[in-house]
């Protein structure tokens, strides 16, 4: 139990040193380091909360895709680093007010939490026993039977996103020769080969 | 000194928090403020995480894996986005994003 204890609070505090140093790192290639860091920790958080799946997909997805492709886009563009601070000083008192207001408010909401009685009956989708049945399979027994259609949206918004980046991203260049796949298959042998009747003994003028 | 539902829920309110402030602060790199939309984003997850595992409900994992889809194709069409722009300004400040004068 201490050891559960001592594990959140180390997660989370390194959870939320991460997130400061993602904000106030000068360098974007440090902030993208920065933000891993941070989801590795959060990962941490879930396991503890029991959603070892999630905790895994977290570092899976956020790790070995969202945040190398933040560095690859980093690392593509040329930021001008001493730039980066101008106008800090400005909007730091009024990010101040409305982040100091906001965690305020949460921290209200939050603090007193209260779980109604009635609430385990209005459960959609009841945890089976940890020691019964595992976290992954307990979700994928319900993520393909009830929620199915929401599977199934989460992939075709992934297909138009990667429509989407790559229409964005995508240039034709002057001056690249490329293959024309249309125009290689509309050829038909009449517009290159002609064929000569060849008379014998005069051949071809 | 049992963790409660509410230890969790003020570190997402934190972490969201700080979101939000990353947004205010990083205002000359367009790619900070997607990071600090990430940030956010994972506040929501831990939420949602904290109350499906307090309340013993496993619908809150299934929208988390939503809300993951969904912010791994926010992050690649907003990059797309940040490329594209680069090409045509050579710059990312947000200050230079004003065309459609909004």
């Amino acid at each position: 139990m201490i050891a559960a204890t001592l594990a959140f609070y180390l997660f989370s505090a390194l959870a939320i040193v991460g997130a400061l140093n993602v904000i106030f790192q000068r360098n974007p290639v440090h902030s993208v380091l920065w933000l891993i860091f941070t989801f590795f920790n959060a990962a941490g958080l879930f396991v503890l909360l029991g959603a070892e799946f999630v905790a895994m997909i977290l570092v899976i997805v956020y790790v070995g895709a969202v945040a190398v492709l933040f560095l690859f886009v980093v690392m593509m563009l040329d930021i001008n680093i001493t730039m980066v601070r101008e106008g800090f000083l400005k909007y730091l008192p009024v990010g101040l007010l409305v982040g100091g207001i906001l965690l305020a408010e949460l921290i209200t909401v939050f603090a007193g939490w209260v779980m109604s009685d009635s609430a385990d009956v209005l459960r959609a989708a009841p945890a089976p026993d940890p020691s019964d049945i595992g976290n992954t399979e307990a979700l994928g027994l319900i993520l393909y039977t009830d929620y199915i259609y929401v599977f199934q949206a989460a992939g075709i918004i992934l297909l138009v996103a990667m429509i989407g980046s790559i229409v964005l991203t995508h240039r034709t260049r002057a001056g690249v020769r490329k293959q024309v796949i249309g125009e290689q298959n509309a050829r038909r042998p009449s517009d290159t080969l002609e064929v000569v009747k060849v008379e014998s003994g005069k051949g071809l003028q | 000194m049992v963790v409660s539902l509410s230890h969790y829920l003020i570190v997402a309110g934190v972490l969201f928090t700080l979101g939000i402030f990353g947004i205010f602060l990083n205002r000359k790199n367009l790619i900070v403020i997607l990071m600090s939309i990430e940030l956010m984003l994972l506040a929501v997850n831990i939420n949602f995480i904290a109350f499906s595992a307090f309340l013993g409900d496993l619908v809150g994992q299934i929208f988390t894996l939503l809300v993951l889809t969904v912010a791994a194709a926010e992050a690649a069409i907003g990059l797309a986005i940040v490329v594209v722009f680069y090409r045509a300004h050579r710059s990312i400040a947000v200050e230079d994003i004003n065309e459609l004068k909004g």
